[in-house]
């Protein structure tokens, strides 16, 4: 298992090495002058030649990136340019909110799902999971910047039970989860699914049958946690789409985590803060894919002697 | 009985995003204000918009945008990512090593934050969405042809033209490459659904295509300041978007049965 540990850090390490140039050269594509294009056209030279001084474009390429993997070593994203404070302690303010909200939107869709999952495997080709389905493909297709705000319309518009946006309360939290929680059930049901499905169909859940165990014993005993290893790794490969569903769902609900705050960023041409927020999602995702590789190793011990 | 639907609507959303100015008697550009943000009649089954716009004549502009997109995302991601992948697939060795890398960065970006920030970067513009959704989207035509290309190389038919003396490059693009058409066509299918998706994203949060352009997403977000009042602006343009989505999906499906039986659920 050691072994097998130390190989899959070894192989992140250049693609976190990888991610981080990708986020540096994100400034240096900016059309022209960065610091031109943060300020704007009608900025004076002097504020242009003081700001390219502030973000070290004036200097040597491989200085500034030298810069750029020693600030991030140090912890040190940058200064944000909206609220001249440090990037690492704006999104840390924010990291609460985000981390509440694909906590809760995961366990939505588990909730979900796993009952769905289970219902269309167990009545496979009848009514039900047709009906179940059909619930999970609308899940699919229905893109989360659509599904936020027909909820709201149910919900807080037409029922008035929660409100519209904002934060404070765990009203608030509610309908963000519901939309984010929505697409990652739909396609976790349908794995769950395949998988049980598939488990239904070996042979030895026929020899407990055979044996005199009652079909939900041999379900819930037997299939049912061999089927889960799929399902559970593709809970952790839906972080990927939490983590930029973040973006959008906090958007629609006003919601101040990172995503919202990625976006205000961009509007306001903030780059530290947009270079920051882009870094930590995607050192966050490859964190996560590694820390569900371990688990899935430890779950399927054929992985790890592969 | 859901394939020939699905074909239906891919077929159908074809024509009208075509033919929409002939489908629809209103200018999507004319403003009525004193129709603004008024319920669906008769003579506009859509309403008007909070300009007094005709919504359906809008969703018919958006529907051409969509499939632009969707249509130039995957025709050029595909033929990129195939080029690429079937070279590393091929070549093996420090090509494939260094393509590898590559992707795996790429794919480290979860979801469309890459495309996200490279239109941050660039500035919104219909072009640059397009662009950004091709430099994420080509790693998954790259690696579908390379796992193709890997298996296909062994096979005898390939080692007879190698044998012959044909070039790399003529064993590659006419004995290779041809092999896995299906499974890209498929992917591409499935593809569509998937940019049209993500460039109705883009819009929603301003990235994309610019007012007063219409696209489907930037409708959704202009319709998200009038969910009290006009409900209309948010439901039917998402509800167009589900639409074409679920049809992409299920042709992309029905052509995988089709074309590759093997993989199908």
């Amino acid at each position: 298992m050691l072994r097998y540990l130390l190989r899959r850090l070894a192989l992140t390490i250049p693609v976190l090495f990888g991610v981080a140039t990708m986020v540096f050269a994100l400034i240096h594509l900016v059309p022209g002058d960065p610091a031109q294009a943060m300020l704007g056209e009608s900025a004076a030279d002097s504020d242009v030649r003081d700001l390219r001084t502030r973000l070290g474009l004036d200097q040597p390429l491989m200085v500034q990136y030298q810069s750029f993997l020693g600030g991030l070593a140090r912890g040190d994203l940058g200064t944000s340019f909206r609220y001249n404070t440090p990037v690492s302690k704006e999104i840390l303010a924010r990291l609460g909110p985000t981390t509440a909200l694909a906590v809760v939107a995961m366990v939505v869709a588990i909730l979900i799902a796993i009952p769905l999952g289970v219902i269309g495997a167990l009545y496979r080709g009848r009514v039900v999971d047709r009906a179940a389905m059909t619930l999970s493909l609308a899940g699919i297709a229905m893109p989360n910047f659509w599904l936020g705000p027909v909820l709201a319309i149910i919900f807080s518009v037409e029922l008035g039970w929660l409100p519209v946006s904002g934060s404070g309360t765990w009203r608030h939290l509610v309908l963000p989860a519901l939309t984010l929680g929505s697409a990652l059930a739909a396609v976790t049901a349908r794995m769950t699914r395949a998988s049980l499905g598939d488990e239904l169909r070996e042979l030895y859940v026929l020899a407990a049958r055979a044996r005199g165990l009652s079909r939900a014993r041999v379900v819930l005993a037997h299939a049912w946690r061999n089927s889960l290893i799929p399902v559970v790794t593709i809970v952790g490969l839906q972080l990927g789409a939490v983590l930029t569903g973040t973006i959008i769902t906090e958007t629609i609900f006003s919601w101040p985590g990172v995503g919202r705050l990625l976006i205000q960023a961009i509007t306001f041409r903030d780059y530290p803060l947009v270079q920051g927020c882009i870094l930590l999602i995607a050192v966050t995702y490859v964190t996560m894919n590694l820390v569900v590789d371990m688990v899935y190793a430890l779950l399927d011990p054929r992985i790890r002697y592969q | 009985m859901m394939r020939p639907v699905a074909f239906g609507v891919v077929g159908a959303v074809a024509v009208a995003a075509m033919a929409g100015p002939f489908l629809v008697p209103f200018d999507p550009a004319i403003q009525d204000l004193s129709h603004r943000l008024a319920g669906p009649t008769l003579a506009h089954p859509l309403g008007f918009d909070e300009l007094g716009r005709d919504v359906l004549a809008r969703l018919l502009v958006g529907a051409r945008i969509s499939l632009f997109v969707g249509l130039a995302v995957v025709s050029v991601s595909a033929t990129v990512g195939t080029a690429v992948g079937a070279v590393a697939g091929y070549a093996g060795g420090w090509t494939d090593e260094i393509t590898g890398r590559l992707m795996d960065v790429l794919l480290a970006f979860p979801g469309i934050l890459l495309a996200i920030a490279l239109v941050a970067v660039l500035g919104p513009s219909l072009m640059h969405v397009v662009l950004a959704l091709v430099s994420i989207g080509w790693v998954g035509y790259a690696r579908l042809v390379r796992g193709q290309v890997l298996k296909v190389r062994e096979l005898e038919y390939v080692q007879a033209a190698r044998a012959l003396g044909a070039s790399p490059w003529r064993v590659l693009f006419l004995h290779v490459v041809p092999s896995t058409t299906s499974a890209v066509i498929v992917q591409g299918t499935l593809g569509m659904a998937g940019a049209i998706i993500a460039e109705a994203s883009l819009s929603f949060l301003g990235l994309g295509v610019q007012p007063p352009t219409p696209s489907w997403g930037t409708m959704l977000d202009a319709g998200r300041s009038h969910l009290f009042d006009a409900p209309h602006l948010t439901i039917f343009p998402g509800l167009a978007i589900a639409v074409v989505v679920l049809g992409f999906t299920f042709a992309g499906e029905a052509l995988r049965d089709h074309l590759d039986p093997r993989s199908a659920g």
